[in-house]
Protein backbone atom coordinates (compact mmCIF):
# COMPACT_ATOMS: atom_id res chain seq x y z
CA UNK A 1 0.00 0.00 0.00
CA UNK A 2 2.51 2.54 1.28
CA UNK A 3 4.78 1.62 -2.64
CA UNK A 4 1.64 2.41 -4.51
CA UNK A 5 1.47 6.05 -2.46
CA UNK A 6 5.02 6.59 -2.89
CA UNK A 7 5.22 5.90 -6.52
CA UNK A 8 1.68 8.14 -7.18
CA UNK A 9 3.46 10.62 -5.23
CA UNK A 10 6.43 10.77 -7.73
CA UNK A 11 4.29 10.29 -10.46
CA UNK A 12 2.43 13.79 -9.28
CA UNK A 13 5.90 15.38 -9.27
CA UNK A 14 6.42 13.96 -12.79
CA UNK A 15 3.42 15.52 -14.13
CA UNK A 16 4.04 18.78 -12.30
CA UNK A 17 7.20 19.45 -13.80
CA UNK A 18 6.05 17.80 -17.03
CA UNK A 19 3.20 19.86 -17.90
CA UNK A 20 4.27 23.44 -16.88
CA UNK A 21 7.23 22.33 -19.26
CA UNK A 22 5.47 21.65 -22.44
CA UNK A 23 3.18 25.32 -21.65
CA UNK A 24 6.89 26.74 -21.67
CA UNK A 25 7.97 25.11 -24.73
CA UNK A 26 5.16 26.16 -26.86
CA UNK A 27 5.21 29.72 -25.29
CA UNK A 28 9.14 29.70 -26.14
CA UNK A 29 8.14 29.55 -29.68
CA UNK A 30 5.90 32.03 -29.55
CA UNK A 31 8.04 34.77 -27.97
CA UNK A 32 10.65 33.57 -30.33
CA UNK A 33 8.68 34.38 -33.17
CA UNK A 34 7.50 37.53 -31.36
CA UNK A 35 10.51 39.04 -30.17
CA UNK A 36 12.61 38.07 -33.50
CA UNK A 37 9.49 39.82 -35.54
CA UNK A 38 10.22 42.43 -33.41
CA UNK A 39 13.93 43.00 -33.59
CA UNK A 40 13.26 42.44 -37.47
CA UNK A 41 10.26 45.49 -37.02
CA UNK A 42 7.72 42.73 -38.09
CA UNK A 43 4.62 41.55 -36.20
CA UNK A 44 5.00 38.05 -35.92
CA UNK A 45 2.17 35.83 -35.73
CA UNK A 46 -1.22 37.73 -34.89
CA UNK A 47 -3.53 35.82 -36.27
CA UNK A 48 -4.81 33.10 -33.69
CA UNK A 49 -6.07 34.88 -30.88
CA UNK A 50 -5.44 38.10 -29.56
CA UNK A 51 -1.90 39.31 -30.64
CA UNK A 52 -1.50 35.81 -31.68
CA UNK A 53 -1.45 34.21 -27.94
CA UNK A 54 -3.13 30.70 -29.44
CA UNK A 55 -0.75 30.38 -32.30
CA UNK A 56 1.16 27.79 -30.19
CA UNK A 57 -1.62 25.92 -29.42
CA UNK A 58 -3.06 26.04 -32.95
CA UNK A 59 0.37 24.70 -33.50
CA UNK A 60 -0.15 21.58 -31.89
CA UNK A 61 -3.22 20.78 -33.11
CA UNK A 62 -1.80 21.23 -36.57
CA UNK A 63 1.44 18.88 -35.47
CA UNK A 64 -0.80 16.40 -34.02
CA UNK A 65 -3.33 15.69 -36.93
CA UNK A 66 -0.35 15.50 -40.18
CA UNK A 67 0.48 12.61 -41.78
CA UNK A 68 3.32 10.76 -40.43
CA UNK A 69 5.54 10.03 -43.41
CA UNK A 70 8.22 6.96 -43.56
CA UNK A 71 9.69 7.53 -46.48
CA UNK A 72 10.15 4.32 -49.14
CA UNK A 73 13.65 3.68 -48.49
CA UNK A 74 14.16 4.39 -44.64
CA UNK A 75 14.84 1.78 -42.30
CA UNK A 76 11.28 2.10 -40.55
CA UNK A 77 12.38 0.50 -36.79
CA UNK A 78 15.34 3.06 -36.70
CA UNK A 79 13.36 6.13 -38.38
CA UNK A 80 10.62 5.35 -35.61
CA UNK A 81 13.34 5.15 -32.87
CA UNK A 82 15.19 8.21 -33.35
CA UNK A 83 12.50 11.04 -32.23
CA UNK A 84 11.90 8.46 -28.80
CA UNK A 85 15.55 8.62 -28.44
CA UNK A 86 15.66 12.37 -28.53
CA UNK A 87 12.94 13.24 -26.39
CA UNK A 88 13.16 10.50 -23.54
CA UNK A 89 16.65 11.84 -22.50
CA UNK A 90 15.66 15.57 -22.65
CA UNK A 91 12.39 14.78 -20.76
CA UNK A 92 14.40 12.47 -18.21
CA UNK A 93 16.89 15.36 -17.64
CA UNK A 94 14.42 17.59 -15.50
CA UNK A 95 14.34 14.72 -12.59
CA UNK A 96 17.53 16.11 -10.89
CA UNK A 97 17.21 19.84 -11.59
CA UNK A 98 15.93 21.54 -8.51
CA UNK A 99 13.12 23.89 -9.44
CA UNK A 100 13.43 25.76 -5.49
CA UNK A 101 14.49 25.31 -1.89
CA UNK A 102 12.19 21.85 -1.72
CA UNK A 103 11.24 20.99 -4.51
CA UNK A 104 13.34 18.50 -6.55
CA UNK A 105 11.96 14.80 -8.29
CA UNK A 106 14.62 12.90 -7.35
CA UNK A 107 17.46 14.49 -5.25
CA UNK A 108 20.51 12.39 -6.32
CA UNK A 109 24.14 12.75 -5.33
CA UNK A 110 25.50 12.01 -8.64
CA UNK A 111 23.24 15.03 -10.32
CA UNK A 112 25.32 16.41 -12.76
CA UNK A 113 26.89 13.13 -14.25
CA UNK A 114 23.90 12.57 -14.64
CA UNK A 115 22.76 15.18 -16.71
CA UNK A 116 26.06 15.01 -18.23
CA UNK A 117 25.39 11.57 -18.97
CA UNK A 118 22.23 12.41 -20.79
CA UNK A 119 22.74 15.59 -22.43
CA UNK A 120 25.63 13.20 -24.35
CA UNK A 121 22.44 11.01 -25.77
CA UNK A 122 21.10 12.69 -27.81
CA UNK A 123 23.86 12.70 -30.41
CA UNK A 124 22.67 9.18 -30.96
CA UNK A 125 18.95 10.57 -31.99
CA UNK A 126 20.60 13.03 -34.52
CA UNK A 127 23.06 10.08 -35.64
CA UNK A 128 19.82 7.86 -36.15
CA UNK A 129 17.30 10.10 -37.78
CA UNK A 130 20.06 11.09 -40.30
CA UNK A 131 20.80 7.57 -41.01
CA UNK A 132 17.20 6.03 -40.96
CA UNK A 133 15.91 8.41 -43.15
CA UNK A 134 18.23 7.30 -46.36
CA UNK A 135 18.79 10.54 -47.70
CA UNK A 136 21.59 13.08 -48.66
CA UNK A 137 20.33 15.85 -46.64
CA UNK A 138 19.56 14.03 -43.54
CA UNK A 139 22.77 12.39 -43.35
CA UNK A 140 24.66 15.30 -43.95
CA UNK A 141 22.88 17.47 -41.69
CA UNK A 142 23.25 14.62 -39.12
CA UNK A 143 26.97 14.05 -39.66
CA UNK A 144 27.80 17.93 -39.15
CA UNK A 145 25.41 17.93 -36.14
CA UNK A 146 27.14 14.95 -34.43
CA UNK A 147 30.71 16.44 -35.27
CA UNK A 148 29.42 20.04 -33.62
CA UNK A 149 27.82 18.63 -30.46
CA UNK A 150 30.81 16.39 -29.66
CA UNK A 151 33.42 19.10 -30.39
CA UNK A 152 31.60 21.12 -28.02
CA UNK A 153 30.40 18.40 -25.33
CA UNK A 154 34.68 18.65 -24.68
CA UNK A 155 34.61 22.42 -23.91
CA UNK A 156 31.16 22.01 -21.78
CA UNK A 157 32.56 19.07 -20.21
CA UNK A 158 35.54 21.51 -18.99
CA UNK A 159 33.32 23.65 -17.96
CA UNK A 160 31.34 21.58 -15.69
CA UNK A 161 34.43 20.05 -14.21
CA UNK A 162 35.66 23.91 -13.16
CA UNK A 163 32.04 24.11 -11.36
CA UNK A 164 33.00 21.18 -9.42
CA UNK A 165 36.14 22.07 -8.69
CA UNK A 166 34.51 25.38 -6.85
CA UNK A 167 31.42 23.25 -5.48
CA UNK A 168 33.42 20.34 -4.54
CA UNK A 169 30.03 18.34 -5.22
CA UNK A 170 27.86 16.61 -7.88
CA UNK A 171 25.25 17.41 -6.10
CA UNK A 172 22.84 20.76 -7.42
CA UNK A 173 21.65 21.67 -4.40
CA UNK A 174 24.51 21.44 -2.63
CA UNK A 175 26.13 23.33 -5.98
CA UNK A 176 24.19 26.24 -5.46
CA UNK A 177 24.09 26.47 -1.72
CA UNK A 178 27.84 26.71 -1.92
CA UNK A 179 27.11 30.00 -3.80
CA UNK A 180 25.36 31.85 -1.07
CA UNK A 181 26.18 35.37 -0.17
CA UNK A 182 25.01 37.48 -2.39
CA UNK A 183 25.73 38.07 -6.13
CA UNK A 184 29.70 38.37 -5.98
CA UNK A 185 30.15 35.00 -4.48
CA UNK A 186 28.02 33.33 -7.34
CA UNK A 187 30.49 31.25 -9.70
CA UNK A 188 29.81 33.65 -12.81
CA UNK A 189 33.14 35.93 -11.16
CA UNK A 190 35.44 33.61 -10.46
CA UNK A 191 34.75 31.23 -13.43
CA UNK A 192 34.01 34.13 -15.75
CA UNK A 193 35.68 32.41 -18.59
CA UNK A 194 34.05 28.93 -18.05
CA UNK A 195 30.86 30.68 -17.86
CA UNK A 196 31.16 32.29 -21.18
CA UNK A 197 32.25 28.75 -22.86
CA UNK A 198 29.44 27.39 -20.84
CA UNK A 199 26.86 29.69 -22.65
CA UNK A 200 28.18 29.45 -26.21
CA UNK A 201 28.73 25.63 -26.13
CA UNK A 202 25.09 25.55 -24.77
CA UNK A 203 24.16 27.20 -28.19
CA UNK A 204 26.18 25.32 -30.29
CA UNK A 205 25.11 22.37 -28.35
CA UNK A 206 21.15 22.62 -29.13
CA UNK A 207 22.08 22.95 -33.07
CA UNK A 208 20.58 26.81 -32.61
CA UNK A 209 21.75 29.89 -34.72
CA UNK A 210 24.94 31.06 -34.93
CA UNK A 211 25.30 27.32 -34.65
CA UNK A 212 22.88 25.94 -37.06
CA UNK A 213 25.16 24.72 -39.82
CA UNK A 214 23.06 21.21 -39.18
CA UNK A 215 20.10 22.48 -40.47
CA UNK A 216 21.15 25.95 -42.41
CA UNK A 217 17.98 26.29 -44.17
CA UNK A 218 20.14 27.82 -47.22
CA UNK A 219 22.05 24.67 -47.55
CA UNK A 220 20.89 21.28 -46.48
CA UNK A 221 17.08 22.59 -45.75
CA UNK A 222 16.19 20.99 -42.69
CA UNK A 223 19.15 18.91 -41.72
CA UNK A 224 18.90 15.40 -39.81
CA UNK A 225 14.71 16.18 -39.49
CA UNK A 226 14.56 16.82 -43.04
CA UNK A 227 12.24 13.36 -43.69
CA UNK A 228 10.35 13.55 -40.56
CA UNK A 229 6.54 15.50 -40.53
CA UNK A 230 3.74 15.32 -38.23
CA UNK A 231 4.02 14.08 -34.77
CA UNK A 232 7.73 12.77 -35.34
CA UNK A 233 8.86 16.26 -36.26
CA UNK A 234 6.99 17.77 -33.27
CA UNK A 235 8.93 15.01 -31.34
CA UNK A 236 12.38 16.21 -32.19
CA UNK A 237 11.05 20.55 -31.72
CA UNK A 238 10.21 19.51 -28.45
CA UNK A 239 13.48 18.31 -27.37
CA UNK A 240 15.44 20.81 -28.89
CA UNK A 241 13.30 23.48 -27.04
CA UNK A 242 13.48 21.61 -23.89
CA UNK A 243 17.38 21.58 -24.18
CA UNK A 244 17.14 24.93 -24.62
CA UNK A 245 15.47 25.49 -21.56
CA UNK A 246 17.78 23.27 -19.55
CA UNK A 247 20.98 24.85 -20.84
CA UNK A 248 19.46 28.21 -19.43
CA UNK A 249 18.62 27.13 -16.29
CA UNK A 250 21.84 25.24 -16.03
CA UNK A 251 23.99 28.06 -16.56
CA UNK A 252 21.51 29.63 -13.98
CA UNK A 253 22.09 27.06 -11.55
CA UNK A 254 25.87 26.55 -12.10
CA UNK A 255 26.63 30.51 -12.48
CA UNK A 256 23.89 32.44 -11.13
CA UNK A 257 22.86 30.93 -7.59
CA UNK A 258 19.81 29.35 -8.84
CA UNK A 259 17.31 29.91 -6.68
CA UNK A 260 19.26 32.23 -4.36
CA UNK A 261 18.30 35.73 -4.34
CA UNK A 262 20.26 38.46 -5.45
CA UNK A 263 19.54 40.53 -2.43
CA UNK A 264 21.60 38.55 -0.26
CA UNK A 265 23.42 40.41 2.18
CA UNK A 266 22.32 43.88 0.82
CA UNK A 267 20.04 46.47 2.65
CA UNK A 268 17.15 44.94 0.14
CA UNK A 269 17.45 41.21 1.74
CA UNK A 270 14.26 42.15 4.81
CA UNK A 271 12.30 43.25 2.13
CA UNK A 272 12.57 40.59 -0.47
CA UNK A 273 12.40 37.29 1.58
CA UNK A 274 8.96 36.90 0.78
CA UNK A 275 9.98 35.90 -2.85
CA UNK A 276 10.31 32.75 -3.17
CA UNK A 277 13.04 31.08 -4.58
CA UNK A 278 11.13 29.57 -7.70
CA UNK A 279 10.67 32.82 -8.85
CA UNK A 280 14.60 34.13 -8.44
CA UNK A 281 15.10 30.75 -10.81
CA UNK A 282 12.77 31.35 -13.06
CA UNK A 283 13.67 35.09 -14.11
CA UNK A 284 17.51 34.07 -14.18
CA UNK A 285 16.70 30.94 -16.60
CA UNK A 286 13.72 33.57 -19.14
CA UNK A 287 16.62 36.28 -19.40
CA UNK A 288 18.54 33.15 -20.66
CA UNK A 289 16.23 31.92 -22.90
CA UNK A 290 16.10 35.81 -23.95
CA UNK A 291 19.62 35.68 -24.86
CA UNK A 292 19.01 32.77 -26.50
CA UNK A 293 16.33 34.39 -29.19
CA UNK A 294 18.77 37.51 -29.56
CA UNK A 295 21.51 35.08 -30.67
CA UNK A 296 18.92 34.06 -33.36
CA UNK A 297 18.20 37.39 -34.42
CA UNK A 298 21.35 39.32 -34.50
CA UNK A 299 23.91 36.82 -35.88
CA UNK A 300 24.73 35.38 -38.86
CA UNK A 301 25.27 31.79 -39.54
CA UNK A 302 28.93 30.70 -38.78
CA UNK A 303 30.87 28.90 -41.21
CA UNK A 304 31.62 24.56 -40.23
CA UNK A 305 35.16 25.42 -40.47
CA UNK A 306 34.88 28.51 -37.95
CA UNK A 307 32.51 26.57 -35.37
CA UNK A 308 35.42 23.13 -35.25
CA UNK A 309 37.86 25.72 -34.83
CA UNK A 310 36.40 27.91 -31.99
CA UNK A 311 35.13 24.40 -30.18
CA UNK A 312 38.85 22.74 -30.82
CA UNK A 313 41.38 25.55 -30.86
CA UNK A 314 39.54 27.76 -28.59
CA UNK A 315 37.84 27.27 -26.15
CA UNK A 316 39.32 23.92 -25.32
CA UNK A 317 42.47 25.80 -24.54
CA UNK A 318 40.92 28.03 -22.77
CA UNK A 319 39.03 25.72 -20.30
CA UNK A 320 42.09 23.89 -19.51
CA UNK A 321 43.91 27.17 -18.34
CA UNK A 322 41.32 27.87 -16.41
CA UNK A 323 41.10 24.69 -14.63
CA UNK A 324 44.81 24.77 -13.49
CA UNK A 325 44.33 28.58 -12.51
CA UNK A 326 41.44 27.58 -10.34
CA UNK A 327 43.28 24.60 -8.78
CA UNK A 328 45.81 27.37 -7.77
CA UNK A 329 43.08 29.38 -6.19
CA UNK A 330 41.45 26.90 -4.47
CA UNK A 331 44.99 25.69 -3.39
CA UNK A 332 45.19 29.25 -2.13
CA UNK A 333 41.93 29.46 -0.41
CA UNK A 334 41.14 32.62 -2.44
CA UNK A 335 38.34 34.50 -0.44
CA UNK A 336 35.26 34.28 -0.62
CA UNK A 337 34.26 31.37 -3.13
CA UNK A 338 37.06 28.81 -2.57
CA UNK A 339 36.67 28.40 1.60
CA UNK A 340 34.82 25.81 2.17
CA UNK B 1 16.91 -0.03 5.65
CA UNK B 2 21.17 -0.10 5.09
CA UNK B 3 22.68 2.59 3.19
CA UNK B 4 22.50 0.78 -0.48
CA UNK B 5 18.64 0.42 -0.45
CA UNK B 6 18.58 4.67 1.01
CA UNK B 7 20.67 4.81 -2.45
CA UNK B 8 18.64 3.19 -4.49
CA UNK B 9 15.27 4.81 -3.41
CA UNK B 10 17.04 7.87 -4.27
CA UNK B 11 16.93 6.86 -7.79
CA UNK B 12 13.50 5.25 -8.12
CA UNK B 13 11.99 8.44 -9.06
CA UNK B 14 14.19 8.44 -12.40
CA UNK B 15 13.49 5.23 -12.92
CA UNK B 16 9.68 5.91 -12.54
CA UNK B 17 10.40 8.82 -14.74
CA UNK B 18 12.19 6.83 -17.35
CA UNK B 19 9.32 4.58 -17.86
CA UNK B 20 6.69 7.53 -18.22
CA UNK B 21 9.15 9.63 -20.52
CA UNK B 22 8.52 6.19 -22.77
CA UNK B 23 5.05 5.26 -22.51
CA UNK B 24 4.54 9.44 -23.49
CA UNK B 25 6.93 9.06 -26.40
CA UNK B 26 5.64 6.01 -27.51
CA UNK B 27 1.79 7.80 -27.21
CA UNK B 28 3.29 10.26 -29.01
CA UNK B 29 3.82 8.43 -32.06
CA UNK B 30 0.87 6.63 -31.78
CA UNK B 31 -1.44 9.28 -31.58
CA UNK B 32 0.25 10.86 -34.63
CA UNK B 33 -0.91 7.64 -36.54
CA UNK B 34 -4.23 7.29 -35.23
CA UNK B 35 -5.44 10.63 -36.14
CA UNK B 36 -3.09 11.86 -39.15
CA UNK B 37 -4.21 10.41 -42.39
CA UNK B 38 -2.28 7.89 -44.17
CA UNK B 39 -2.43 8.07 -48.31
CA UNK B 40 0.49 6.62 -49.16
CA UNK B 41 2.53 7.66 -52.36
CA UNK B 42 5.33 7.10 -54.75
CA UNK B 43 6.32 10.18 -54.99
CA UNK B 44 4.99 11.68 -51.69
CA UNK B 45 7.17 8.61 -49.89
CA UNK B 46 10.52 9.04 -51.85
CA UNK B 47 13.64 11.03 -50.18
CA UNK B 48 13.37 14.72 -50.35
CA UNK B 49 15.73 15.93 -53.03
CA UNK B 50 14.60 19.59 -53.55
CA UNK B 51 12.12 17.47 -56.52
CA UNK B 52 14.54 15.91 -58.30
CA UNK B 53 14.35 11.73 -58.41
CA UNK B 54 17.05 10.40 -55.82
CA UNK B 55 19.59 9.51 -57.61
CA UNK B 56 22.60 6.82 -56.26
CA UNK B 57 22.43 5.66 -52.64
CA UNK B 58 22.18 8.22 -49.72
CA UNK B 59 24.55 6.52 -47.96
CA UNK B 60 27.59 7.54 -49.29
CA UNK B 61 31.18 8.09 -48.46
CA UNK B 62 31.89 10.66 -46.00
CA UNK B 63 34.87 12.76 -45.30
CA UNK B 64 37.53 11.24 -42.63
CA UNK B 65 37.43 14.15 -40.57
CA UNK B 66 33.93 13.13 -39.09
CA UNK B 67 36.29 9.87 -37.99
CA UNK B 68 38.88 11.76 -36.63
CA UNK B 69 36.67 14.24 -34.34
CA UNK B 70 34.86 11.24 -32.95
CA UNK B 71 38.13 9.54 -31.86
CA UNK B 72 39.71 12.28 -30.34
CA UNK B 73 36.32 12.89 -28.48
CA UNK B 74 36.58 9.76 -26.80
CA UNK B 75 40.13 10.46 -25.48
CA UNK B 76 39.10 14.19 -24.05
CA UNK B 77 35.59 12.79 -23.04
CA UNK B 78 37.67 10.56 -20.83
CA UNK B 79 39.87 13.09 -19.95
CA UNK B 80 36.69 14.63 -18.19
CA UNK B 81 35.53 11.13 -16.88
CA UNK B 82 39.08 11.28 -15.22
CA UNK B 83 38.79 15.03 -13.62
CA UNK B 84 35.26 14.85 -12.33
CA UNK B 85 36.60 12.73 -9.38
CA UNK B 86 39.53 14.80 -8.95
CA UNK B 87 37.37 17.64 -9.16
CA UNK B 88 35.04 16.73 -6.08
CA UNK B 89 37.66 16.26 -3.56
CA UNK B 90 40.27 18.99 -4.81
CA UNK B 91 39.88 20.78 -1.66
CA UNK B 92 40.86 17.36 0.31
CA UNK B 93 43.84 16.46 -1.34
CA UNK B 94 46.00 19.87 -1.72
CA UNK B 95 48.79 20.64 -3.42
CA UNK B 96 49.83 16.74 -3.91
CA UNK B 97 46.66 16.29 -6.27
CA UNK B 98 47.31 19.65 -8.06
CA UNK B 99 50.81 18.32 -9.06
CA UNK B 100 49.75 15.31 -10.22
CA UNK B 101 46.60 16.47 -11.89
CA UNK B 102 49.09 18.88 -13.51
CA UNK B 103 51.26 16.13 -14.95
CA UNK B 104 48.60 14.27 -16.07
CA UNK B 105 47.22 17.46 -18.13
CA UNK B 106 50.82 18.27 -19.49
CA UNK B 107 50.77 14.30 -21.10
CA UNK B 108 47.49 15.07 -22.59
CA UNK B 109 48.09 18.65 -23.63
CA UNK B 110 51.40 16.92 -26.14
CA UNK B 111 49.15 14.65 -27.48
CA UNK B 112 46.79 17.71 -28.03
CA UNK B 113 49.41 20.17 -29.37
CA UNK B 114 50.83 16.96 -31.83
CA UNK B 115 47.14 16.89 -33.17
CA UNK B 116 46.84 20.99 -34.05
CA UNK B 117 50.32 20.54 -35.52
CA UNK B 118 49.12 17.44 -37.70
CA UNK B 119 46.63 19.28 -38.95
CA UNK B 120 43.69 16.92 -37.55
CA UNK B 121 41.69 19.98 -36.70
CA UNK B 122 41.86 21.75 -39.78
CA UNK B 123 38.40 21.94 -42.02
CA UNK B 124 38.91 23.65 -44.83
Amino acid sequence: MNTIFLILDILIDIIMVVLPLFLIVAYTTYSERKIIGFMQSRLGPTRVGPFGILQPIADVIKLLTKEVIIPSNASKGLFLTAPIIMLVPSLLVWSVIPLSEYFVIANINAGLLFILALTSLSVYGVILAGWASNSKYAFLGSMRSAAQIIAYEIAMGFALVGVLMAAGSLNLQEIILSQRGGIFNWYWLPLFPLFVIYLIAGVAETNRAPFDVSEGESEIVAGFHVEYSGVAFAMFFLAEYMNLILISILVSIMFFGGWLSPFEGTFFESYSQWIPGFVWLSIKTLSFIFIFLWLRATLPRYRYDQIMRLGWKIFLPITIIWIFLEGIMIYYKVEPWFVI
Amino acid sequence: MDTGNVMLLEYLPIFIFLVFALIFATIMLGIGFTFGPHNPDVEKNSPYECGFEAFEDSRMKFDIRYYLVAILFIIFDLEIAFLFPWAIVIHDIGIYGLISMAIFLFILIIGFIYEWKKGALEWD
